[in-house]
């Protein structure tokens, strides 16, 4: 019993970082119809930037971070994901090509092996169950769910953004410039990952691969949850963190994928879109 | 027409696509095994099984639109499924020695049937076509599709490999099965083995491109390509998309199996590293960069990619990461239909020229 109540924590903290994780993706992915596997690699970015900025400050690196992953997606977007709007399939590819790359980069940078980034003093220790570092982590997964929810709900800007989502061609039709809706869509997703990656940078080492463990999960989180949903990635962001952990605590590590998967599978006969979709009489 | 020479007249029309198999087969059965030395075409043995896969995922991929991430699975079902049969043989009644080493005393229950060798080779196809119908039908029937698909197949390959790592005394671990002696009566590890079994993938691989192409010329054929390209049509007119996938899925799987279990023999080894997210991954991208949409292509793609992954990798290790990301990229933007698009553009323009 008592092992059960420590794992709420450890699960609770794996769903906020697929969280910060998945924001991202659902998004680009819902607008755009873009599946970027470099994402992870902006995860990456994020704790790297942590790693650098060490002797500055932990809360300095978060907005950099933002900031460092945000121009890499939107470079990655001008240049190359513009290309490939309606060949969703390709960009996975294309993307995953860019991934390569990036993290050969961060080999030659940064060395092969792992970094450690040392957790700031106010973040050691904890209340009870509760490390201040878990506690962090979902603190700033909270306050992203609210900033997204705001800047969706109550910016002009989000508004576009959402006209854009829903449908493409009469956004533009009403005038949005859908170039510029997608670019700040792409910049914020890309952002949101880079904050993951200073998250990250609390509960493990850092290496080039670091983006490759979490981009599958994020992904069946999007998929679970429903594209562009930002409510159905909460809650399938916190299900599969806890489901993670507790089919970990329950079998092993290897077992606890598979019966992840599975139950994923098996959600999908029921809701094939996801937890939340926009119903629409339109096909596909 | 009487007046073109006979060579004009067999590389054009009908003759061309006969012409150019025999070819490649005389090279590949013929030539190769005279001129290559042991190591080179144990090599170009090993391509040859990506390229079983590789057929597979340009069945499936290219004809049917199902972008799988997942071959290394099936890849992984059949290998592992010969790798076992041949660790029983070598043990011949003992433990194998891997599960001697993680401390197993009995022999387990999964592994018993596979000492039977008919039983073996069958389920290096039955097992793979099993769980691609299973995920199938799954699938597809509730219309799950296109970029959902190839997420949760990656997601599959990335399940697998943490189960096989994780089940250490069942699988061997990290380190797979390895260290073959004996393969049905003959040694391994000898030459006159390995270039038998080098004809045998070559046949192999000749024999399923063949079928591959008669199911995609026959009306099954013309029915997946209708799929990839307007399914919700092919539903209006009362066919059932999910059927068609779901076949084509497990008829690449079970290609993918095959060319598993020839690998074990030919590399001696079979690992999760070969069958994880990236190795699947990377026989897609060897078949984009071959050509999706011919079924040629890919095979191309697979021994091109497996050749350039070793040179690079001998002669500059840092730099092939690079390479192979920015060929990616290079081939997505500029030629998305792979080499053989381009192969296709050129004869084009020849020929409008003439």
């Amino acid at each position: 019993m008592e092992g059960m109540v420590n794992q709420l924590p450890i699960g609770l903290s794996i769903g906020a970082v697929l969280l910060l994780i998945a924001l991202g993706l659902t998004f680009t992915f819902g607008q755009m119809g873009v599946i970027n596997m470099a994402h992870g690699e902006f995860i990456m970015a994020g704790a790297y930037t942590a790693y650098l900025l060490q002797g500055v400050g932990f809360l300095v690196a978060l907005p950099v971070a933002f900031v460092v992953a945000g121009v890499m997606g939107l470079i990655l977007e001008r240049t190359l994901i513009r290309r490939f709007y309606g060949r969703p399939l390709d960009t996975l590819l294309l993307t995953w090509g860019v991934s390569l790359i990036l993290q050969q980069l961060a080999r030659d940078l940064f060395g092969a092996p792992n970094v450690q980034v040392a957790s700031p003093e106010w973040l050691r220790g904890g209340l009870g169950i509760l490390p201040y570092n878990r506690l962090f982590i979902m603190g700033l997964a909270a306050a992203s769910v609210v900033g997204i929810w705001a800047y969706m709900n109550r910016t002009g800007q989000g508004r576009r953004m959402r006209a854009v989502m829903q449908n493409r061609r009469l956004a533009a039709t009403s005038g949005i410039d859908t170039g510029r809706v997608d670019q700040r869509t792409f910049f914020i997703g890309s952002g949101l990952a880079g904050v993951a990656g200073v998250a990250l940078t609390l509960i493990g080492p850092v290496g080039p691969t670091l983006g490759t463990y979490y981009i599958v999960d994020a992904f069946l989180v999007v998929v679970a949850g429903g594209l562009g949903q930002l409510r159905g990635a909460v809650l399938a962001a916190i299900g599969l963190g806890l489901l993670n952990s507790y089919a970990e605590f329950w079998s092993d590590a290897s077992l606890a994928k598979v019966a992840v998967l599975v139950a994923i599978i098996g959600f999908l006969q029921i809701r094939p879109q996801g937890l939340f979709f926009v119903r629409s009489r339109a096909l596909t | 027409m009487t007046a073109l020479p006979v060579s004009r007249r067999v590389l054009s029309g009908r003759w061309q696509g006969p012409a150019a198999f025999t070819a490649v087969a005389v090279l590949a059965l013929v030539v190769a095994p005279l001129l290559l030395e042991p190591f080179r075409l144990g090599l170009l043995a090993k391509y040859l099984c990506y390229a079983i896969v590789a057929l597979g995922i340009g069945l499936a991929w290219g004809q049917g639109g199902m972008l799988t991430l997942g071959q290394g699975v099936f890849f992984g079902l059949g290998g592992y499924a010969m790798g076992m049969y041949l660790k029983l043989n070598d043990a011949g009644g003992d433990l194998p020695d891997f599960m001697v080493w993680s401390g197993v005393e009995k022999l387990p229950a999964l592994w018993k049937p596979f000492g039977n060798p008919v039983f073996a080779l069958a389920m290096v196809v039955v097992l793979p076509v099993a769980v691609a119908l299973l995920l199938g039908v799954l699938v597809f029937r509730q219309r799950v599709r296109g970029a959902y698909f190839a997420i949760l197949t990656q997601a599959l390959a990335a399940a697998l490999v943490i189960l096989l790592v994780g089940q250490q005394g069942l699988t061997g671990g990290t380190n797979g099965l390895t260290n073959f002696f004996d393969f049905f009566g003959r040694d391994v590890a000898a030459d006159e083995t390995q270039r038998g079994l080098y004809l045998l993938v070559a046949v192999v691989l000749g024999a399923l491109y063949l079928g591959a192409r008669q199911l995609v010329r026959s009306r099954f054929g013309r029915l997946l390509l209708a799929v990839r390209d307007g399914e919700d049509r092919v539903r209006f007119l009362g066919y059932d998309p999910a059927t068609v996938k779901t076949l084509t899925f497990a008829v690449s799987a079970g290609m993918a199996g095959i060319a598993g279990a020839l690998f074990v023999p030919v590399v001696g080894i079979i690992s999760p590293a070969l069958l994880g997210v990236v190795p699947s991954l990377e026989l897609v991208v060897a078949v984009a960069v071959g050509g999706r949409f011919a079924l040629a292509g890919a095979v191309l793609g697979a021994v091109v990619m497996g050749y350039a992954r070793t040179y690079f990798s001998e002669e500059l290790p840092d730099a092939w990461l690079y390479l192979q990301g920015a060929l990616f990229v290079l081939v997505m933007t500029l030629a998305p239909k792979g080499i053989a698009g381009l192969a296709a553009a050129v004869v084009r323009r020849r020929e409008a020229r003439a």
